[in-house]
């Protein structure tokens, strides 16, 4: 039977005028990663700050492994760990260090810090790194370094405040692989990300949120399915055969077609797979239309923003300070 | 564990992490080790000559020996200001962000911050009284005497590195808390009996010079490590002290708890 394992209700939080949190509710299922989805200055972070006990809300209340976050943040942040964009480190401590400093205030016993710090290591690949100090380290190695600091006490419960922002295509790859590896370990996991390829491949529950609250939740699946349905994707050989390939779609799909001229790309609704790829092709071939890519596509979580909030999800509002 | 053993065990650990933060960045030190050194050659050699002390002096009434506790007091003065900026530094990093998500006593951030900066005093002490000894301080107060100075010089240090911890949560930036520091602290050691006699002072800036704690504790630790007139300034030196703890612990942990849950 799972439980919840992080709790937020009515989260209101503001800084003077500015409203950072305006009733965020979101709940974390035992085991489960949840991807919090939203721009810069939704109050991804505030959230976050306010789960780990480093800032009090204005209003609502929020539970983390049961323990209530205001009641008791000693019990809350002997259960947590927390990792994030600023990765936190002493730069003039070595990986090793660092991991010894932040297990023993953990308050882990000696022979406990040295295995685990050794294992974790050895785990996230830092163990030729371990004798230097931090100053010297990689943007992803740091990273590495924060996360693996996070688990020193094996929490059940991580926080991660966009893990991978900033990070190259290869740090990237390999945050993704241990922060797969946590939840598939029974960790529950509230990660928050601007990336909609991060969520969609982390998470097994997405929440969007924007301007201080909660605006969709669901599976990626689920929140694609809200946008609209599978459409059939056709990208032809030559500009001047749009036109055919539109009447062609169209006498078989749902609704208008989609043309992009620039990329020779035009698409259509469809509502079963059936026949309706073969009978394309056949259609488009008689039709004399070169086609170089043909296949179903379902829409991407940046569509899914984009109907959900009216705006593309990495802009970068310029009011709200996060 | 219980809660006062678990308190002391993460006060230690941050102790452990200045230190290694020192071992690491020997230059930390510059402002114990070489300041008060040149600090006490400069004044004693240069001053010497010109500055009559009288029997404030010791029994040799010489300037050297006036003049120690001024430096010893001046020195600590200082590093304890320097704890604030050390800890504005943190401030400004994701690092204490770190210490606020554990479960460790959140105060020993700033335990073990003062009691670091106490260690830099001891050490400081330790060079200027060597340095001081070859160029003719000699302190003729007894054992007693001597360690009760020293004792009351540690524990100034203590105090002012809570009034840095109050004004390094205080501050944005531990560059203006550098400003803040020289307008502050050169001004009460000047207008002080650390370097010249009060009574060689405009008779209007006297009563201020004679009564500010900068000159109750130099001349508690003049006195007691010189073996004069002791006991005049002992008692209100240690109450100046405490009374600066008493104010300036409450407000720097408060000043740090409301700046780090915003």
């Amino acid at each position: 039977m799972s439980r919840l394992m992080i709790e937020a209700e009515g989260l209101h939080k503001y800084f003077g005028e500015t409203k950072a949190l305006v009733g965020l509710d979101l709940d974390v299922q035992e085991g489960t990663i949840l991807g919090v989805l939203g721009p810069n200055g939704a109050g991804k972070t505030t959230a976050v700050r306010i789960l780990t006990t480093l800032t009090h809300p204005t209003k609502g209340k929020a539970r983390v492994a049961g323990i209530d976050v205001l009641k008791h943040p000693d019990q809350v942040r002997a259960n947590i760990g927390v990792a994030g964009q600023y990765a936190a480190l002493d730069e003039i401590l070595t990986g090793r260090e660092n991991l010894t400093m932040i297990g023993r205030l953990y308050r882990l016993d000696r022979a406990t810090v040295r295995q685990r710090a050794d294992d974790l290591l050895e785990h996230f690949e830092l163990t030729d790194a371990a004798g230097r100090t931090v100053k010297t380290y990689s943007g992803g190695m740091r990273r590495r370094l924060d996360l693996a600091a996070a688990l020193m006490p094996q929490p059940p419960v991580v926080f991660l405040d966009e893990p991978t922002t900033g990070l190259d295509p290869k740090g990237r790859l390999s945050m993704w692989d241990l922060i797969a590896g946590l939840a598939k370990g029974g960790t529950t996991v509230l990660m928050t990300t601007q990336y909609l390829e991060e969520a969609d491949r982390l998470a097994d529950d997405i929440l969007v949120i924007d301007h201080g609250k909660g605006i969709a939740r669901g599976t990626a699946d689920e929140l694609k399915r809200q946008v609209g349905g599978e459409r059939l994707e056709v990208t032809i050989s030559e500009a001047p055969d749009l036109d055919a390939a539109r009447r062609v779609l169209e006498a078989m799909g749902e609704g208008p077609a989609r043309v992009n001229t620039e990329d020779r790309r035009v698409s259509v609704a469809v509502t079963s797979h059936g026949a309706v790829l073969t009978r394309a092709i056949r259609e488009l071939d008689g039709a004399g239309v070169g086609v170089d890519d043909i296949g179903f596509r379902r829409p991407t979580l940046d569509e899914v923003f984009l109907t959900l909030t009216g705006r593309p999800a990495e802009e970068k509002p310029a009011e709200v300070a996060e | 564990m219980t809660g006062i053993a678990w308190w002391a065990h993460d006060g230690l650990e941050m102790i452990r992490r200045n230190l290694i933060h020192i071992r690491r960045t020997p230059e930390l030190l510059l402002d114990v080790t070489l300041s008060p050194i040149m600090f006490v050659l400069l004044f004693s050699i240069v001053f010497g000559g010109a500055i009559r002390v009288g029997g404030a002096g010791g029994q040799s009434e010489s300037y050297t020996n006036f003049l120690m506790a001024g430096i010893f007091v001046q020195t600590v003065a200082f590093a304890g200001m320097y704890t604030g900026v050390l800890l504005a530094n943190d401030l400004q990093k994701g690092m204490i962000d770190r210490f606020r998500s554990l479960p460790m006593a959140q105060s020993s951030v700033l335990t073990g911050r003062t009691l670091t900066d106490v260690m830099r005093a001891a050490l400081a002490v330790a060079i200027m009284w060597i340095v001081g000894l070859a160029v003719g301080f000699r302190p003729e107060g007894g054992l007693a005497g001597n360690l009760a100075g020293i004792g009351i010089i540690l524990l100034f240090g203590f105090a002012l590195s809570w009034v840095g911890v109050a004004a390094g949560a205080a501050v944005r930036t531990p560059e203006a808390l550098q400003g803040i520091m020289f307008a502050v602290v050169f001004p009460l050691t000047f207008v002080s009996s650390a370097f010249v006699p009060v009574a060689s002072m405009p008779e209007w800036i006297q009563p201020f010079a004679e009564n500010q704690p900068m000159t109750v504790v130099v001349n508690a630790v003049r006195d007691l490590t010189l073996g004069l007139n002791v006991g005049t300034y002992t008692q209100p030196a240690i109450l100046w002290c405490v009374g600066i703890l008493l104010v300036a612990f409450p407000l720097g942990l408060w000043l740090y708890n409301r700046r780090t849950t915003q």
